[in-house]
Parts: C-alpha cells; structure tokens; sequence
C-alpha cells in the first residue's frame, strides 16, 4: 500500500474540561474512500475541524503527503488541496450552477468576468465525473433536486483541485435514486485519485462505496479496518462499543472511556 | 484520467444526451431564447414582463379617457417626473438585491440637495447654518472617511475627503459643478453610516434606515434654515430637469449606446462561439440590436421635434431628465452582469452563508451597496430640488422614498433580495410617475386617487414578487 496522502499522528484536543479527541490516528490514502464512522459526539465533526483549520489542535501532528504541517487556518487547508462538503452545501440559490462552482474565485480579465471559460471548465468538470444526471451548467441551483445540489458541491471541491474531499453526510437528506447517484459519484472521485473521506451514519452506504472504515468511539481511534476484512455487524459494534472480538480499543480502555 | 477512462465517458454520451452538456454547447437562435424566457417565466423570474404589462394597461387606459395624455408636451413632463424616482430606485436595486433596504435614501437627497444649494446660495455656508451645523458636517464626513478606511473601502474614503476639502476651502460655493460634489461626498458619507450601522453592529437595515430617516429631515431644515432655496438661476442645476440635449447630443448619446451595446454583445457571442459555450447566433444578436436601435432611432427623432404646444420657443431634444437615469442604468447593468463585485452581491442576497464561506468579503461588499445606494439618493435629491422649484425643507420627504422602492419592485426587483436589475428601476419609475402625471390630467378625479392607485400597484407588484419566489422554490 502506497503512503497515505494525509497523515494526523496522535491528535488530541479539548474543549475546557472535556476531552473531545484521545491520541487520534488517522490516515487517507489517494484513489480510496475512507469512511469515518462514529455515535453522535464520538469526535467526527471536531476530527474534521481540526483538519480544515477551523478549531486549532492541542497536541499531535498533522502530515501532508508525508511532510508535517501545521493548518493554522481554514485558507490554509484549501491551499493544500483539502476540500470540504459540509451538510447544509452552502450555495446560492439565485446563481446558476457555473456561478456557484465559482463563487469567489471567479475567472476575470481586468475586472470583466469571463463567463464562457467558468462555463466550460464546470462543464469539463462535470463531465470527469461523468455526470449524468444535470444537463447544463447554466441551469439555476434553485431548480436543482437535492441529489443534484450535493454533485455541485462535490464538483466544486473538485474543480478546485481538491486531492482530499471531505463529505459530510452526503446522503442523509436523499432519496433512494438520488443516493445511488451521489454513491456512484463518490466512488468515481476515488477512481480519479483523490483521496475521499465520507463521514456517514449509514452502514449500507459505507459499506457499498468505502474501502477502510474508521471508527471513532468516544473521542477514540475504535479501530481503522479494510471493508473487504470486516462486516457491518463488526463496524456497528466497534461504534457502539468501541471493539469486536480481536479488535478495537483495549477492554479496560474502552471502559474508562464510558 | 487515462485514456480509457475518456473513451469511455465519451461512449457515455452517446448513450445520454444529456451527459455531453450539449444545451450548453449549441448556438441560440430566436426560438430557443424564446423557449428559454418562457421557462425562466414558469420558473418565477418573470423579469420585466409585469412592469411593461402595468405600463401599457396604464397608458392605454390614459390615452383612450384623454387625448392630453399621449402629447409629446406631456411625455416630456413625464420625463421630468420620473427621472428623480428613476435615479433613487436605481441606487435601491443595489440594497434590495442583497435583501435590504434603504428607507433613508429620500431624505438623503433632501440633505444632499439641501447643502449644495446653501453653499450655492450664501457663498458662505460656514455664517449660513451656523458654526454648529457647520462643524458638526465636517466631524460627521471626518468619521465617515475614517469609517469607510478601517472597512477597508478606499475610494469611498477618498470620496468622502475630497467632500471635506470642499468644504474647507470653500470652493463648492463657487461653482454648481463643486456644489454637486460635495452634495455626492455627503450621500457617500451617509452611504457609509448605513452600512456600517448594518454589517459591524448588525443592526436591521430597516431599523438603521428608519432612524437616520428621521434624523436626516431634521438636518435637511438645518442645511436650508427652514426656507425653501431657490436653484433655478444656476445653469446645470436647472438643465437637470427643465432642460433638452441638442438634437446632435441626442443623436451622439443614442450611438455610445447602441454602438457600446452593439460592439460589446458581438465581441461577447463571437468569444462564447471560439470557446465552444452556447453563443446566440448572429441572426439573434442582430436582431436585439436592430430592435434596439430601431426603437432608439424613433425616440430621439420624436423627441427633437418641437412638442411645445403654444407658440414661443421651441422645446426640443432628449430631455436630461432622461438621458441621465438612461446613462446610469448602462453602467450600473454592466457592473451588476459583468464584474466580480455585481457577482458577490448576488451571491450575498441568495446566500449570505454560501459567500461567506466562499471567502467573499461579505461586509465590505455589503457597505458598498449602501455607499451607492445613498450616493444615487444624492444624485436624484439634486433632480428633486430642480423639479419642486428649490431645495425646499422638506425635501425628500413625504412620498419620494416610497415612490422609489416601489419603482423598484414593479420593475421586478425582488423584496426578499437576490434579484433586481437597473433596468427594473427605470420601468418601474415611469410606470409610478404616470399615474399621478394622468391623473392630473383628468380635472374630474380628486387628487386622493393618485396615492390610493399608486398603493394598488405597489400591492400587485409585491405580489407578484412574492408569488414568482414560492414558484422559483417550489421548481
């Protein structure tokens, strides 16, 4: 297995007296989906803050393709390549689809926007993802289904270069059609190589699309296992108890985490 | 991506049409930028169909009851009439697009106005208001400039200190020219307060507005000393709305603008058809050209003929009163469609969330929609002042704002923010300034119609809006 293309080493991080975060080890490799899986409150959201740069971290290191780093600032995760999808989508509804992909680093010539250029590297964009469920990028998000709101946010982070995307429950608002698009979607934004973390709550979409699942339990690495080793009663236990069987957290640890 | 991979996305597209984008790569013709307004219509943007809808009901309805209506005298009238409502909307589209509003944008024209033409009148606008006034002007303008530095806003800072020169040295009581700058510096100034007020205290820009509308009545009877100010001895001033461009201005002006329209549309489409985005076909851009200059062609020849009635001199020519709102609207549509900042506007009106996150400076985007808003307010306060016959003391006041905001929304400038054009404001002024104009005209009417039609349309325009937003959410 090739090195992971970002690295976080012993991560710890607290909010006053509670201890979100416990000694995190977390990896993501190009070209894989990796799953981060976890109970409400076990540590997901403020993993992946501390990664964009939004909350500062207190101990522990963070590796880009395997040189340390530190990301003081949101700016400074998207100047890596680090994209984020997070749940609400953030895009305005009276922009087209272009205009959003865009927003606030639109192509200009002198202070003229260059309209046709956005259009075609949306267009181009799109079609690397072999998108087919839009037919035009000129098309308002307003009229857009949720499905096809959330492969405009992902294929913005795309557009902009992102070699690590974090989706943030990208399903929990979809219907049963719309979720085998944005899945289909999240596997062929592996299959171009980059590197996908798809944080989820639900066991049949990690299991369908992911290739390693990490499960976090109660601010704790459970245990990071390959999804063609395991099975969805083994990740539902290691959610909810923070081990199964051989693997996971140490009994005694588990306990003083409860 | 591999070769494979392309290959394969390129099989794809054979299968499904709709993969290949192809909408977005075929040119426009006429039937397919019809088949495209129709569906913007059903989606809930029925842009200015409604106002073009209330301006031919109402001037069908006044030509057929009087034959005063449809005269080239009262035409040019209306131009006069609508010009100040015309230029106070044009600021507002900026403020309603990011879902705002601006309730002080009248009575900042009364204290623009009213300034201008003290400093005009006294020659010594220090002894004429009083050291107190005077002093506090400046400070006031000093904060402003710091203000608009600290937010980072350096032309409006530099705008608002060249206002304070002005008055220093005295020199806009010199001449019309420097009176109308410093009446502008003063709009940039309040145009600051406003939206700083706004983004750093995050107070309700109705609730801003609505509180420095009142304060700024009473600064208007401290700038003329509670007595009207006559404006018509000085030249410009009185051109802005009693005055025609020469037959030749005329015809020079309508060729910068279809010939800018013209050269910019095919520079655009030709660039659309080299990078393979849907461009209109040249018949399509001929065709909105044509009409255009047609059209344009038609009004300012009518306009250069004599339409006074009476024996005497003859009064001919575009009137400035339209010229000028006309001048406006282009600039403004160009920086709404074209630039970066109109971009981010938009964005900050449909989502301020989403420009907030897609690194926009929100807050300074934001001021400067109120800078212009309250520096359009300005103009339009100095075309008031030549129309009531003087900076009066309640200049502003009554119903200018609300005749402003309305012709906003008829013209199809959304209350809830995210949509608006320049175009909206013009459209919308003549069909609010035709109603009072034909009913003056029929002696029999009591003048309580005038404000009693005019509230019906506003209420037919917002419901329009509002009924065009459920339709665009719902879609």
């Amino acid at each position: 297995m090739t090195d992971p293309i970002l690295r976080v080493e012993g991560m710890n991080k607290s909010f006053g007296a509670v201890h979100v975060l416990h000694d995190v080890d977390f990896a993501v490799y190009a070209g894989e989906v990796t799953a981060l899986v976890g109970d409400n409150g076990a540590g997901k959201s403020t993993l992946v803050k501390c990664i964009a740069g939004i909350n500062s971290i207190d101990s522990g290191q963070i590796y880009w393709q395997g040189e340390p780093i530190t990301i003081a600032s949101p700016s400074v995760a998207s100047s890596l390549g680090l994209e984020f999808v997070y749940q609400d989508l953030a895009l305005a509804d009276n922009l087209d689809i272009t205009q959003n992909m865009f927003l606030g680093r639109e192509i200009r010539q002198g202070p003229f926007l260059q309209d046709a250029e956005m259009e075609t590297r949306a267009r181009e964009t799109l079609r690397s993802l072999a998108v087919r469920t839009i037919n035009s990028v000129r098309q308002p998000v307003a009229s857009l289904s949720g499905g096809q709101r959330q492969t405009v946010a992902i294929a913005r982070a795309v557009l902009w270069n992102g070699k690590v995307v974090f989706l943030d429950e990208p399903t929990a608002a979809l219907g049963v059609a719309q979720t085998r698009q944005v899945l289909n979607l999240v596997r062929r934004l592996a299959d171009n190589g980059i590197g996908v973390v798809l944080i989820s709550h639900n066991m049949n979409d990690v299991m369908e699309v992911a290739d390693r699942i990490d499960a976090l339990y109660l601010g704790r690495l459970a245990a990071e296992v390959l999804k063609k080793e395991t099975t969805t009663s083994q990740v539902v236990e290691l959610i909810t108890s923070g081990r199964s069987g051989s693997i996971g957290l140490a009994a005694a640890t588990a306990a003083q985490s409860a | 991506m591999t070769s494979d991979t392309t290959a394969d996305v390129a099989h794809e597209e054979n299968d499904d049409p709709r993969a290949s984008f192809r909408v977005d790569t075929l040119p426009r013709g006429l039937r397919s930028a019809l088949e495209d307004y129709v569906v913007r219509v059903r989606r809930g943007d029925p842009g200015g169909l409604p106002a073009v809808l209330g301006l031919l009901v109402i001037g069908v309805l006044f030509s057929a009851t009087t034959p005063l209506f449809l005269t080239a005298a009262n035409i040019g009238n209306l131009m006069s009439q609508a010009s100040f409502i015309a230029l106070i909307a044009l600021g507002l589209v900026f403020v309603l697009i990011l879902g705002d509003i601006d309730l002080s944008a009248g009575a900042t024209g009364g204290v623009a106005a009213g300034f201008a033409a003290q400093a005009l009148r006294s020659g010594d606008l220090h002894h004429a208001v009083g050291s107190g006034v005077y002093t506090a002007l400046i400070l006031g303008m000093a904060l402003a400039a710091a203000l608009a530095i600290w937010k980072r806003l350096y032309v409006a800072g530099a705008l608002i200190l060249a206002g304070i020169v002005l008055l220093v040295t005295g020199a806009d009581e010199t001449h019309v020219w420097l009176a109308f700058a410093l009446a502008g510096s003063i709009g940039v100034a309040i145009g600051v307060f406003n939206g700083v007020l706004v983004t750093s205290l995050g107070i309700p820009s109705f609730i801003v507005t609505l509180a420095l509308f009142l304060t700024w009545e009473g600064v208007t009877l401290d700038a003329v000393n509670s007595q009207s100010i006559g404006t018509s001895n000085y030249k410009p001033w009185f051109s802005m709305t009693h005055d025609n461009m020469s037959a030749a201005q005329g015809w020079i002006f309508l060729a910068v603008v279809v010939g800018g329209y013209a050269v910019s549309t095919v520079l655009r489409q030709q660039r659309r058809a080299r990078q393979g985005v849907s461009f209109d076909r040249p018949a399509l851009t001929a065709l909105r050209v044509g009409v255009l200059a047609v059209a344009g062609v038609l009004v300012v020849w009518w306009f250069n003929q004599n339409r006074n009635p009476n024996p005497g001199p003859a009064i001919k020519g575009v009137p400035w009163a339209a010229s000028v709102p006309v001048a406006f609207m282009v600039v403004f549509t160009i920086v709404l469609a074209r630039t970066s900042w109109g971009r981010h506007l938009y964005a900050i009106g449909g989502s301020r969330e989403a420009a907030t996150r897609a690194g926009i400076a929100v807050d300074r985007v934001r001021i400067g929609a109120f800078v212009l808003c309250s520096t359009m307010a300005a103009v339009g306060g100095l075309f008031l002042a030549d129309f009531s016959g003087g900076a009066q003391p309640a200049l502003g006041q009554g119903n200018t704002l609300l005749y402003s905001v309305a012709a906003a929304v008829i013209g199809g400038t959304s209350l809830f923010g995210g949509r608006g054009r320049p175009r909206d404001a013009i459209l919308g002024a003549v069909v609010i300034a035709m109603i009072p104009n034909g009913i003056q005209l029929h002696p029999g009417l009591p003048i309580s119609v005038v404000q009693e039609i005019t509230g019906l349309v506003l209420l037919v325009a917002a419901s329009v809006d509002a009924i065009s937003r459920r339709r665009s959410r719902n879609a």
